[in-house]
């Protein structure tokens, strides 16, 4: 018995929270909160006693099944569970950050009379989350994955009086479904072609596999973690899922449940690194979302949407490190922690703005907030500093090393993705200051009577100060002290140094150079405010408040289609197979004028569409017996 | 002239069957003879005590393997299993129906001619009858155990015309909407005698072909026989187009949404759930036990049913706005489910079936039964927009009826999931990517029409004419909480029931 083979636990103790959560109801109104930020906190505990012996182990990795879960003739799925180095740093991430989300949550949802309710959920998405990364197949992570989905469509739709956050709820669950059926496909076809979806079954066999298979499945995966994870093509859902509660917005949107994909391609590591045609597409997925992403970044007013596409746009420069392969792996993970922190921070930030400002979400609306709120000001001007990434902040330390990586691709993509990269970096900067600037500096938009400006209560601040420091120190002490790459080496391989297409020097300059051209252009455009309202621009800035007609883009090629098909078909069979035989009938009998409409619901319309079927069926089985076919 | 033999009879096997057919007439005897006012809780008890002793008799046949009744019937491990399958369902199907406290009087009305709201109706209030529906029921359940055991297509017929009948009187039994509920039993009547027409054709046609009609001799006569192989692959049509009919697959359910919606909600959701498994029982002794030297042949032409099965209720669902023809269409593309662990055509294909009937089956009956608490003063509030804002009102019942919705999507952590998995997986390992491609996909776009209930009941503003929901009485209570505990526990651990319906997994030839 190791210590290690209670590592289920740390799903257990907030699945048990919310479920008492959700099973007492308002009995558990008073004391409710605090139970749910306990449990996260006890997991974090729990899940930092499990890193440090796991550290100690001589073997990184401990598997524990813990029961059969579905046998299935040559296939058996066990709910088994894998502690390993890339397993130990998301358990870390999502109950370190998340407990201090949960904390914060406590006061922000102080005056929501469904505060209860809402912990009862964030405790669920908590223990749906540590399954998926806890998972020691593909099957526990498909379930996990499917849980962190009910868990957020619950959330994000917590606020269900506002019926944006209906729809928006609606339009995670569609882009996500694309993606998860990707997800499910994949599976089947790991099992259908190795006969096992373990970890480490799938992973010896990838030998075994052929080119096609390999592709098929590699951008099978990379589809289902573009869902998760609101890259190009599924990107448009990430958004609008904004409108739910801030912390939800810091916890799932930010943090945890977004980078789910990045993990999924990480842990499947050894079938991308078997097949450059699929890498290269994670890479190109990766370098075209973080310049869509920070490009509409710079159109958005509203406080979370601007940082919503800034989370999509980091992602990307995940997916760009994942695709990558190699070192880059690690560092994409490295990114991943240091983003959790800086973007966490960023959004809890946003929920203190609006907390004071009477919810008001327009940046063009806040203006020289510094003054009123300062230990919210400070946090946000350190996160603000990490996301683009000047030294020697964490943002510098992740994000220049997968620039430099995108440059040590062979041939003329090193070209094309490290510009990508630099250019992204660039980009970052300005909306960012853009957003920094208008929210806490420059003349104040805002009116007297409407908005009485304060800082927030110390139950929202501390977590603030704290991710503040992990946003100032992880990066740093992640690359360096900790050396994060050395411990994730057993799962994601040896970094190679390769050879890049420019100097390492030369490229980190340029990233700098970059990053401070872009604040600066940024700085000189807001530094007097801005209009209140939205003003005619060129074709570009409208494009980009169009999200890049990435919707119009969506409606026309996967929606309308849809609700076309869906009509015809329904025409079809209210109209159309007795249609098609009164026009038999009428044609044959010398067209007699009474062809008529009928409505379905008679006994001799559906008579005749059994015998339709009834006749085809049968000239199939003799059409089979004749070998017609063959 | 020789002596006539009589034939052998294991009354033990058959003894699920005699008791319930036993129960059934005793049933009718108490109609003709216990006054009126103490039919309801005689008749009730009466079936709750067979469907229980039937239930004990069956689990007594565990590990038979025998063929009796001069071959026409075969107690094996897929018959015992579908037997407690049928029962157990039947027994939640039979809390629902005789749940009288959602309205005075209850959900059935003996006569047709009785006209709503009359007098003699009003008296129903008072001096409760309308107890046919209980010996109905356990005629229809005894068919249905009947029908998966049955070793000959003759003896097929026969349980096949037993369990319909009584089927189509239930369905005319409805107190409300009556002339829905009469227009839906005669539509199921005709369009049923229809498909038993094509039954019977094509026994005539194996006959013609094996001159045999029991199922080992069928299976002998495929390996060779003097006749034209079309008498074969036309009879094969013919048979499974009556059993397809029943099952509910395309392009022979268009009966399902009619009579599901027309149909007394307790009684439909029986139909979906039992009458699923009767089917697909009789299905797979069919295609295992009789056809299956000729699976290659007959295996693409249903693999094309069951996609266009999964396509058409998968597509339609999307479009509906009443709850029970919504529910109709999803039990259409279940059935195409079924149709993919069918054709895996392996033991794991047999077992994976059987296992997704049983799961079905209990989601489905605690979902019906969840509609028929939903009333205003017209009875059950079936269309879409009635449900909005259900959730803010009684968020238990809702909290219920949500968790059934992500079961039927195959959310993880239901028995939607492990068992759509577990089809998929056995069609898979047999080679039949199409289906489960094609399965997976119609799956996902059938999470839409589920998720607008959700979001109707949730996030929607209750209307003025938000209809209340019913404090269940015990019956119901029961059911529904057996449905969705069922629905929960074959999700979190379906390794039990799965390794039982493996071992049941071998037919006697």
């Amino acid at each position: 018995m190791s210590y290690l083979d209670s590592v289920w636990l740390l799903i257990a103790i907030p699945l048990v929270s919310a479920g008492v959560l959700l099973v007492l109801g308002r009995r558990a109104d008073r004391w409710g909160h605090w139970l749910g930020c306990a449990s996260v906190g006890v997991a974090f505990v729990l899940g930092l006693s499990y890193f440090i012996t796991l550290r100690g182990q001589d073997d990184r990795s401990h598997s524990v099944d813990l029961y059969q879960y579905m046998p299935v003739g040559g296939l058996k799925v066990d709910v088994g569970l894998l502690f390993d180095p890339l397993s130990a740093v998301f358990v870390l991430l999502i109950t370190g950050v998340g407990f201090l989300i949960h904390v914060y949550a406590v006061g922000y949802m102080a005056g929501d009379g469904g505060r209860r309710r809402f912990f009862g959920y964030f405790n669920l998405f908590v223990a749906a989350m540590l399954l998926l990364v806890l998972g020691n197949n593909y099957v526990m992570l498909y379930v996990g994955w499917e849980g962190v989905g009910v868990a957020s469509y619950l959330l994000i739709a917590f606020w269900y009086t506002r019926p944006s956050a209906a729809t928006a709820g609606k339009k995670a669950f569609v882009m996500n479904r694309v993606g998860d059926a990707a997800l499910v496909i994949a599976i089947f076809l790991m099992f259908a072609t190795l006969g096992s979806t373990q970890y480490a079954d799938v992973f010896a066999g990838v030998g075994r596999l052929g080119e096609g298979t390999l592709l098929a499945l590699g951008l099978l995966l990379l589809l289902g973690a573009c869902g998760k994870s609101g890259q190009f093509p599924l990107q448009a859902w990430l958004p609008d899922a904004m409108e739910g509660p801030t912390p939800v917005s810091a916890l799932i949107h930010a943090a945890t449940m977004v980078t789910a994909g990045v993990y999924l391609i990480a842990r499947s590591n050894p079938i991308f690194n078997a097949n450059s045609t699929a890498q290269t597409f994670v890479v190109a997925v990766g370098a075209l979302t973080l310049l869509i992403g920070c490009i509409i970044g710079c159109a958005k007013d509203d406080i979370k949407r601007v940082l919503a596409w800034s989370t999509v746009s980091q992602i990307g420069y995940m997916f760009l490190g994942v695709g990558l392969g190699g070192g880059a792996y690690a560092l994409a993970i490295i990114h991943l922690l240091a983003h959790g922190f800086f973007k966490a921070g960023l959004f809890l930030g946003a929920g203190s703005v609006m907390h004071a400002m009477h919810d008001q979400t327009d940046i063009r609306r806040f203006g020289g907030l510094w003054r009123y709120m300062p230990i919210t000001y400070g946090t946000f001007l350190v996160a603000w500093l990490a996301i683009i990434g000047l030294p020697p902040l964490s943002g510098y330390f992740t994000k220049e090393p997968i620039i430099v990586a995108a440059f040590e691709r062979e041939g003329w993509t090193a070209w094309l993705f490290g510009w990508a990269a630099l250019l992204g970096a660039a980009i970052t900067a300005f909306y960012m200051t853009r957003l920094f600037w208008l929210t806490f500096h420059g003349p104040k938009r805002w009116t007297d009577d409407i908005e009485h400006p304060h800082e927030s209560p110390p139950v929202m601040t501390v977590p603030l100060v704290l991710l503040a420091v992990g946003s100032v120190a992880a990066g740093g002490l992640m690359v360096s002290a900790l050396s994060v790459t050395d411990w994730l080496t057993p799962v994601l391989g040896e970094h190679a140094e390769r050879e890049a297409v420019m100097p390492h020097g030369v490229i980190t300059a340029l990233s700098i150079v970059f990053t401070v051209l872009g604040g600066a252009l940024a700085w000189a455009l807001f530094r007097n405010g801005t209009a209140l309202v939205e003003q005619p621009a060129g074709p570009v800035v409208t494009a980009a408040r169009k999200n890049l007609y990435t919707d119009a883009f969506n409606e026309a090629v996967f929606e309308k289609p849809g609700i076309y098909l869906t009509r015809a078909l329904v025409y079809l069979d209210s109209k159309g197979i007795d249609g098609l035989v009164n026009a038999l009938a009428a044609t044959v009998g010398g067209g007699s004028g009474r062809l008529r409409r009928l409505q379905t619901g008679f006994v001799r319309s559906y008579a005749t569409s059994i015998l339709t079927g009834a006749l085809l069926v049968v000239a199939a089985f003799l059409a089979v017996n004749y070998g017609w076919l063959s | 002239m020789s002596d006539l033999q009589l034939p052998h009879i294991n009354y033990a096997a058959l003894a699920p069957m005699l008791i319930l057919f036993g129960a059934a007439c005793a049933g009718i005897l108490i109609e003709a003879f216990v006054p009126r006012e103490r039919r309801y809780p005689v008749q009730l008890g009466l079936s709750l005590a067979g469907v229980v002793a039937a239930g004990v008799a069956v689990i007594t046949q565990a590990g038979t393997r025998t063929i009796t009744a001069g071959g026409a019937i075969a107690v094996d491990g897929p018959t015992v299993f579908l037997q407690g399958a049928i029962l157990a369902l039947g027994l939640v199907a039979l809390l629902f129906v005789g749940e009288r406290s959602l309205e005075a009087g209850g959900p059935f009305v003996a006569q047709a001619a009785l006209i709503a709201g009359s007098e003699p109706d009003r008296r129903q209030v008072v001096r409760p009858g309308a107890t046919e529906v209980y010996p109905l029921m356990l005629f229809a359940i005894g068919g249905m155990e009947l029908f998966v055991a049955a070793n000959d297509l003759l003896t097929m017929f026969v349980a096949l015309e037993v369990f319909s009948l009584p089927l189509y009187l239930m369905c005319a039994l409805a107190r409300r909407r009556r002339l829905l509920s009469q227009e839906a039993a005669l539509k199921y009547f005709l369009l049923g005698s229809y498909s038993s027409g094509f039954f019977l054709f094509g026994i005539a046609l194996i006959y013609g072909f094996a001159g045999r009609v029991d199922f080992a001799g069928i299976h002998a006569a495929a390996l060779g026989s003097d006749r034209s192989n079309a008498l074969l692959y036309g009879g094969l049509a013919l048979l499974s187009i009556g059993l397809l009919f029943k099952a509910a697959a395309a392009p022979f359910h268009v009966w399902t949404p009619d009579v599901y919606q027309g149909a007394p909600t307790p009684v439909t959701g029986f139909m979906a759930a039992c009458t699923k498994v009767a089917a697909f029982g009789a299905l797979l002794r069919v295609l295992y036990v009789a056809f299956d030297r000729v699976s290659w042949d007959y295996r693409p032409v249903l693999g094309v049913v069951a996609i266009l099965t999964m396509l058409v209720g998968a597509v339609f669902a999307v479009t509906q706005t009443d709850l029970k023809r919504l529910l109709a269409y999803s039990s259409i593309a279940n059935a195409g489910y079924l149709l993919v662990g069918v054709l895996a055509m392996s033991k794991d294909g047999l077992s994976s079936s059987m296992f997704y009937l049983v799961a079905y089956g209990f989601t489905v009956l605690a979902a019906f039964g969840t509609l028929t608490l939903v009333r205003d003063a017209d009875g059950e509030a079936n269309h879409l927009s009635r449900w909005a804002g259900l959730g803010r009102r009684s968020p238990v019942f809702a909290a219920a009826f949500t968790f059934l919705l992500l079961a039927f999507a195959g959310i993880p952590l239901t028995s939607g999931f492990t068992s759509k998995f577990a089809v998929f997986a056995a069609a898979l390992d047999d080679g039949q990517t199409w289906l489960v491609v094609a399965g997976v996909i119609t799956s996902m776009v059938l999470a839409f029409p589920y998720l607008r209930v959700v979001v109707m009941m949730w996030l929607s503003e209750p209307a003025e004419s938000t209809p209340t929901v019913s404090i269940p009485g015990v019956l119901t209570s029961t059911g529904l909480a057996i449905g969705v505990a069922a629905t929960l526990v074959l999700g979190l651990v379906p390794a039990p029931l799965l390794d039982l319906s493996t071992k049941a997994a071998e037919f006697v030839r």
